[in-house]
């Protein structure tokens, strides 16, 4: 056992060091964030600019095969990228869905043309994409989406795209859309969907941005109104659209870390070695605190040592074990813990926002409004329970009412 | 990035876990609650798999297995709940004279241990201040109050007071000079005995008694975490089984999220404390200063791990959890003990945070 770099592995990250300071400038502090003041749109173009810059250098997809413009790199180099990235100033990656879900899930079911036709433009940073998943009625169960797709009836060789999306991460700013339509309504509801691609300009289509709890707007509506898309804009079979979305969410899954920033436990010993506690001595000294910072550790340390174990399964051919599926709920929980604590601290002056506290503030203010998010994003953790006690642990399933029932006699 | 024991280990874990399910099982410890020796046929057999051995430095008997192998012999004892002196002979009095690094002395106790037999350590062991025995320069008088293993080991390392009031670590043979007395213990486990010494002789080890003591309880913590951890999976598994068989409601209850849910948290904390129990056998072996640190957590994760696990079990388990028939008692009993015997969780959790402080420095 160890957690020494190979000896490649060394050299790649002094590669990427290399880069990096020749490219982007070094954080002063670790809380310290790119662009402060810079509205979404401008960050989603500047994220444009630092993916093309990192595509050019070799850094734009390290894991994607060689054949697709990647580095073919290994899960470990991704992640010593991102390790070495994070101590730079760099913009808020807008691509995580384009090149972690959109693009994996084109290349592998999509036909020549598709692939020739788009995975450059993404990697280069040229073309966003956006993932048209979720419906008012369609979160967890994902399975119900009613967003139809019919056939044209006018000799035009295509279908009509007809219903709305909601939850879909940067469509403002998206030039394309996968989307997960119905196609067959009389089959069982995850066999009768089925993948396009829409260009996000096309007539019918309608972006409404959703003001979030923390009041930025990176989720939107999505309507799709009578949109048309020729049968050359299906990705994958007719009917096989479930096969398509599970790739590219299994491909999220497999994109693992980044969830917690590094040094959090540190920031928390320093918030209570300046902040009072009782009498005058610094918060550091009470014992509960210290009970709260031990916690953090744990939770912090214990999250990066499980992606170092699954990075060393990688590493050895083998699969990563199913305890990275509770990371996300201990990661959620663990960020949300650390804003309360930054909030105790900081006692009454936390009520006012970081437009008056400054940099480091804003970065809790993320955390504390993330965290809650992130107990439902990409699985709640409701559903990750159930996964855990059904895949993992071989409890029976839920009752399933639907199974093997048509869509369309399912309300 | 090499953080998993390597293949040889796994197969030496596969190979315990084995031993464990055919020689030992729950069954053994149910025996040892009635009968303190209950343990004994099976720790020579594990002897023979060259348990004993472990740790152990070759010219005294050691064929270089090592810390991360008595870190799975740990696991897979827990998983059964083996009521074998493992620990107080490998983890503790072996620890103290490696520790100790009294050449001498290692050369005299430690082939014995190689050889099979059972010693312990007599020392208190959670921080507080108890009652020691004296040591005059040559013989032993007094009492040990609380010693683990203490019925069925041969010799202990003992913490004395000297004649100048001092603490120092002696090593005495269990002999006819030394009386006996099991304690009342909830956990046959963890078996306690008092050591009545009455002018036994005992040679003193030379070391600052102070340093070993600590020494050992870091390391005992790292080993007892593993054993907790192998525990708290042995009750998962105890409970998911239950939970697929018995039905309330026409169906099994473990399809409800009431315990679907509950034991996906039991799994959580599990996968947590491997973690961490895997990051403190990493610093171990490898003296690395981070094994304070990760020794306080190991051990504050894997006691809330199967404190968790053994509760909860029983509760999955409804009224049955409850008899003394079904095997969820012996997880809630030794979840205590195990929590106990090396100092409360209090105060791991504030020897991790000075370890913290200090790793960040002022």
């Amino acid at each position: 056992m160890d957690f020494k770099d190979s000896t490649p592995e060394a050299a790649f990250r002094a590669k990427c060091r290399a880069w990096l300071e020749a490219n982007a400038e070094r954080k002063q502090r670790v809380d310290e964030l790119y662009g402060r003041g810079l509205g979404q749109a401008e960050m989603v173009e500047a994220s444009r600019a630092w993916q093309a810059c990192k595509a050019h250098a070799g850094f734009g997809a390290i894991t994607w095969d060689k054949a697709l413009g990647g580095l073919g790199g290994t899960p470990m180099q991704e992640m010593i990228y991102r390790e070495e990235e994070g101590q730079f100033l760099v913009p808020r990656n807008a691509f995580a869905v384009s090149l972690g879900m959109v693009i994996p899930a084109l290349a592998a079911h999509g036909s020549d043309a598709q692939r020739a036709r788009f995975v450059e433009p993404a990697l280069y940073g040229r073309e966003l994409w956006c993932q048209l998943l979720s419906e008012p009625d369609a979160g967890s169960d994902l399975g119900m989406v009613r967003t139809r797709a019919e056939r044209c009836t006018d000799g035009r060789d295509g279908w009509l795209l007809k219903g709305q999306k909601v939850w879909t991460t940067y469509a403002q700013f998206a030039d394309f859309g996968m989307v997960l339509a119905r196609t067959d309504p009389d089959k069982p509801k995850f066999d009768g969907l089925t993948c396009f691609y829409v260009d996000m300009h096309a007539a019918g289509v309608e972006v409404r941005p959703i003001r979030q709890a923390s009041g930025e707007a990176e989720f939107n509506e999505v309507f799709l109104n009578e949109v048309f898309v020729p049968d050359t804009q299906r990705i994958g079979e007719v009917c096989a659209g479930w096969k398509v979305t599970m790739t590219a969410l299994m491909s999220e899954r497999l994109s693992i870390g980044g969830v917690i920033p590094p040094g959090l436990w540190q920031r928390g010993l320093a918030l209570m070695r300046e902040a009072p506690g009782f009498d005058g001595a610094p918060a550091i000294e009470d014992g509960r605190m210290r009970e709260r910072l031990a916690e953090l550790y744990m939770n912090t340390q214990g999250l990066w040592l499980m992606q170092a174990r699954a990075l060393t399964a990688l590493g050895r051919g083998e699969a990563p074990g199913p305890e990275l599926s509770v990371a996300k709920i201990v990661g959620a929980r663990t960020l949300q813990d650390f804003a309360y604590l930054a909030f105790d601290l900081k006692g009454q002056q936390s009520m006012v926002t970081s437009e008056l506290l400054g940099d480091s503030w804003s970065n809790v203010e993320d955390l504390w409004f993330g965290a809650a998010g992130m107990r439902i994003a990409g699985g709640t953790d409701e559903i990750v329970k159930n996964s855990v006690g059904e895949r993992v642990l071989g409890l029976p399933g839920e009752p399933r009412t639907d199974k093997g029932i048509p869509f369309r006699e399912l309300s | 990035m090499n953080f998993d024991f390597s293949d040889e280990q796994k197969q030496l874990r596969e190979a315990l876990r084995r031993f464990m399910s055919k020689e030992v099982t729950r069954s053994l410890v149910r025996m040892a609650i009635d009968d303190a020796g209950a343990g004994q046929a099976a720790w020579r057999a594990l002897g023979e798999m060259g348990a004993s051995t472990m740790m152990l430095p070759e010219n005294c008997g050691g064929h270089g297995l090592g810390a991360l192998e008595l870190c799975l012999l740990a696991e897979e004892a827990g998983r059964v709940l083996a009521p074998l002196p493992w620990l107080a002979t490998l983890g503790l009095s072996a620890q103290a004279l490696l520790i100790s690094a009294d050449e001498a002395a290692q050369q005299l106790w430690l082939p014995r241990i190689a050889a099979g037999e059972a010693s312990t350590f007599a020392a208190p062991l959670d921080g507080q201040t108890g009652e020691l025995p004296c040591f005059d320069g040559q013989r032993l008088t007094g009492c040990s109050s609380l010693v683990l293993d203490g019925h069925t080991a041969t010799f202990a390392v003992v913490l004395a007071r000297d004649a100048h009031g001092g603490e120092c670590l002696v090593v005495c043979d269990l002999d006819a000079s030394v009386s006996r007395t099991a304690l009342p213990v909830h956990d046959a486990v963890l078996p306690c005995s008092r050591l009545d010494f009455y002018g036994t002789a005992a040679t003193r080890l030379s070391c600052d008694a102070g340093r070993v003591l600590l020494g050992v309880r870091e390391r005992a913590a790292v080993f007892s975490a593993f054993e907790q951890l192998g525990a708290a999976d042995g009750a998962l598994a105890m409970a998911v089984a239950y939970a697929r068989e018995r039905r309330a409601f026409g169906r099994p209850i473990g399809a409800y999220q009431g315990i679907k849910h509950k034991l996906a948290d039991v799994y959580t904390l599990n996968e947590m404390a491997r973690v961490h129990c895997y990051y403190a056998a990493w610093a171990l072996a490898a003296d690395a200063p981070e094994l304070g640190c990760a020794a306080a957590a190991a051990r504050i994760a894997a006691t809330d791990a199967l404190s968790y696990a053994a509760q909860e079990n029983i509760q999955t388990h409804g009224g049955m959890g409850y008899t003394w028939d079904m095997d969820c008692q012996l997880f809630y009993k030794h979840a205590r003990a195990s929590a106990v015997l090396l100092g409360g969780r209090h105060l791991w959790s504030e020897a991790l945070v000075r370890s913290l402080e200090q790793t960040a420095g002022e």
